[in-house]
């Protein structure tokens, strides 16, 4: 490790109803691999869009090669030497791999564009990283690893003195992941500083020399990899406070039936042999890190995305699922994580929400019967509580907590049995999201079963009766409520092949 | 993780990759009609069906190139057929009833295409409406437009034999008796010409940029706006000179018309292998898609199938090519 080339300092960032980051520190080295931590929400993201010119910061200081800066876009940053690497490929998928590297820096021969020379330029590049791509391939016909890779000789091309891997090894393979530390290794022997975003303990043990955690947008602390163990880190990411009152025992009875049996469920790389059981009155936990496939699990469960295996038993009786029509004809409702886009119709009413999924019995002859439907919306706006001075309310007026309660009514008009809610409470502020709490209690205590993805430590704790932990497409853990703990959650949620 | 290349020898060997699978099939299907036609009809094999033939391929050529660059960027230009119906309209009402030389009227059709498709890219671009809407928008203007200007009646541009109907020898020119299609050269030089903006300059690769990914091409520190309207404004240029081709070939215009020609040049694009969703295209293939087009629309009435026939087999082949477009982006995902 050589010199600091990069010093945050004091870093705050507020957005409207939210602290996103509490005065947080972080110092890059030249030559250092460092790590940056936290659960999901932690503020890892929104640091580096600090950094980089995405967001402006509050309060704190920005110290690069020894002076002060402050960037107003990606491209001042990325002339600057600072560039990122992001998660999300920024790929143009029908142009080259050497088009895609040189975009909007098109090396030129007069008027014309000089696409010789460029691809030689790339594969320069490549032959200096030690990878083999060819420059003149079409970006799309490339692995998702191989994309990575030239993400990488785009930052290289730039001069980047400082590059930042927002979570790298997300999508890639053993080997290919293999292939990226020897590349990082390679960058940080050229004395560049590197930060590594992730949430894999392994590679953080393997690649990294320095480790900084943040927790809930404040900084907590940094480490020598090498003089730390694994549960050191996780302790750090997770804290030792108390929240609120998590449930200590499942009120599920010992003889609840099983409603539904999900077994060796397979869809894509995301959902891979994954079997479990809900039981009659019981909130199931669904807990993970992001991009640990419990929404595809769901997506899949529901027939929302096509399965290339598995069985499925509702009540015993196993059944096919092919389309969402068929989960919601056994009785099966999604509550999705995107509310907006597939949750509600925010510009229709509270009462035509309601009886969306099951329109066929609000029928009159060929008309829909719009008095039963307003009785039976209003009938529900007021056993959820719901705040709106009508059902003829458009949802769009609605709050979020509201809007939620209008999704869980449609599904109720439905008679679903089995309620599937991915992330309940995102995007609901703090009164509103115990509410939701009551209600999913009420809901079980009525006899119905829910499965519930979520990515707040507290929320899995407070609710569940059972915890499901995946990690990478795979059932990594399974928890009953009174024996789960911060910890070993965690644990099973990094838990790799 | 797999790997995405597939494929088998035929669509994996590099010649085929260089020139495209699709455009090789057009090809094919393009010998395999003519053939068809010729077979079933003597008149389809005399010389006058090639000229009729060039006649319907120069104006649909010229807006099929031009909507190339819209759906190339993602988008669509709706205004292409009653435009080049008003801006004739425009351009032969100078001419013939205020007596302009004829220079300034075929100055004057090419500049509204070129104001045209100028408003329609900022329509885009700045106002960020749909380019559906927007062009579908303008093409309700310049359908009012033209008949306004010429006050509701029909323009006649001057007939070949007229001192002013130089401008219809452009394209087919009188040889020792023999008709020569002319245009068909300067189809080509523009095909060529505008290939290479596509291609090997920076406004045509950032348009298909834009098109394969909008917001990356932003991040890359590119002037997105631009480029769109660029798009819109060699859309709208082309309509322009594809006003002239028609006019060259078909004389009269009707004010109002128009209406539905566009479809057979955004149909001639896409059946040549350009995506409704934006990223690629290719003006060679626009240019065999648009012979498709207008040997159909020459040979099936030569087969005693008259127009509502015409139509209903052309939606058949727009099915078609727009499915093998469903098709490919199926295999990108």
């Amino acid at each position: 490790m050589g010199d600091v080339i990069l010093t945050m300092k004091g870093i705050d960032k507020s957005f409207p109803g939210v602290h996103a980051l509490d005065h947080v520190d972080l110092e890059v080295k030249k030559g250092e691999v460092h790590a940056l931590m936290g659960e999901n929400g932690a503020g890892k993201s929104t640091l580096m869009k600090v950094l980089t010119g995405i967001y402006s910061k509050d309060e704190g200081t920005i110290t690069y090669e020894g002076k002060e800066v402050e960037f107003s876009n990606p491209r001042e940053a990325q002339d600057a030497g600072i560039v990122i690497v992001h998660q999300e490929l920024n790929m143009l998928g029908h142009l080259t791999v050497a088009q895609n590297i040189f975009i909007g820096r098109e090396i030129m021969n007069g008027k014309l564009i000089n696409d010789k020379k460029m691809n030689e330029e790339a594969a320069k590049l490549f032959e200096q990283l030690g990878i083999d791509i060819d420059p003149k391939e079409t970006m799309s016909r490339l692995t998702v690893g191989k994309q990575q890779m030239c993400e990488i000789a785009k930052a290289i091309s730039h001069e980047a003195k400082v590059i930042i891997f927002d979570e790298p090894s997300a999508a890639l393979t053993e080997a290919e992941i293999e292939e990226l530390f020897k590349i990082i290794r390679d960058l940080r022997d050229k004395q560049m500083g590197i930060v590594y975003i992730s949430h894999r303990m392994d590679e953080i043990k393997v690649i990294t020399d320095r480790v900084t955690v943040m927790r809930d947008g404040g900084y907590v602390g940094t480490l020598i990899t090498k003089d730390s163990t694994k549960d050191d880190i996780i302790n750090m990411m997770v804290g030792r406070v108390i929240y609120e009152d998590p449930k200590t025992e499942s009120a599920v009875p010992k003889d609840a039936p099983v409603v539904l049996k999900v077994e060796h469920l397979n869809a894509g790389r995301m959902v891979r042999d994954v079997s479990f059981e809900l039981r009659k009155g019981e909130i199931l936990g669904f807990s993970g890190l992001m991009g640990a496939g419990r929404t595809e699990t769901a997506r899949a469960l529901f027939g929302a995305d096509p399965k290339e295996g598995g069985d499925i038993y509702v009540n015993g009786e196993k059944i096919e699922i092919k389309t969402p029509q068929d989960a919601v004809k056994h009785g099966i409702g999604y509550l999705s994580e995107d509310r907006k886009r597939y949750g509600i119709v925010v510009d229709k009413t509270i009462a035509e929400n309601s009886t969306m999924a099951s329109l066929e019995h609000f029928m009159k002859g060929a008309f829909i019967d719009k008095k039963r439907e307003n009785e039976v919306a209003q009938q529900y706006v007021e056993t959820l509580k719901t705040k709106t001075p009508g059902v003829d309310q458009l949802v769009v007026n609605l709050s979020g907590g509201n809007q939620q309660k209008v999704v869980i009514a449609k599904w109720l008009v439905r008679n679903c049995d089995i309620l599937i809610f991915d992330e309940p409470t995102r995007g609901i502020d703090v009164g509103a999201k115990s509410e939701i709490y009551q209600l999913m209690n009420e809901l079980v205590a009525e006899g119905k079963s829910i499965i519930m993805i979520s990515s707040e430590m507290t929320e899995i704790l407070r609710m569940s009766d059972r915890i499901v932990v995946m990690c990478e497409g795979r059932k990594t853990g399974e928890l009953d409520i009174s024996e789960a703990t911060q910890e070993r959650i965690m644990h099973a949620a990094t838990l790799r092949d | 993780m797999t790997d995405k290349k597939q494929g088998n020898a035929f669509t994996n060997n590099p010649v085929v990759r260089a020139i495209g699978v699709q455009k090789i099939v057009v090809v094919i299907v393009l010998i395999a009609m003519i053939l068809f036609f010729s077979a079933m009809s003597p008149a389809f094999r005399q010389y006058s069906t090639i000229l009729s033939i060039m006649d319907y391929t120069y104006y649909l050529a010229f807006l099929g190139i031009g909507v190339t660059f819209c759906l190339i960027t993602g988008g669509v230009d709706l205004s292409i057929g009653t435009g080049m119906f008003c801006y004739a309209l425009i351009g032969g009402y100078l001419i013939t009833q205020k007596h302009t030389p004829v220079i300034v009227g075929i100055i004057v059709t090419i500049l509204c295409g070129l104001i045209m498709g100028t408003v329609n890219g900022l329509i885009v671009s700045k106002g960020g409406h749909a380019p559906f809407l927007a062009t579908l928008c303008t093409m309700m203007i310049v359908r009012g437009l033209g008949a306004i200007i010429t006050g509701g009646s029909s323009i006649t541009w001057p007939g070949a034999t007229a001192p002013n109907g130089w401008t219809r020898t452009l394209f087919k020119m009188d040889i020792g008796g023999t008709k020569v299609p002319l245009g068909f050269l300067w189809v080509m030089i523009l095909a060529v010409a505008m290939s290479i903006f596509l291609n090997k300059t920076r406004p045509g690769r950032y348009i298909i940029a834009i098109g394969s990914n909008k917001e990356a091409t932003r991040l890359s520190g590119v002037n997105v706006a631009v480029y769109q309207t660029i798009a819109y404004v060699i859309s709208g240029v082309f309509t322009g000179l594809a006003a002239l081709a028609y006019s060259s070939a078909f004389q009269s215009m009707i004010p109002g018309g128009g209406g539905g020609i566009e479809l057979n040049a955004i149909g001639g694009a896409i059946i040549g292998g350009t995506s409704m969703n934006g990223g690629s295209g290719t003006i060679a293939g626009t240019i065999l898609g648009v012979f498709i087009m207008s040997v159909l629309q020459t040979g099936l009435p030569l087969i005693g199938l008259q127009a509502n026939y015409q139509q209903i087999i052309i939606g058949l082949v727009l099915i078609i090519a727009v499915y093998i477009d469903v098709l490919k982006n199926k295999k990108l995902a």
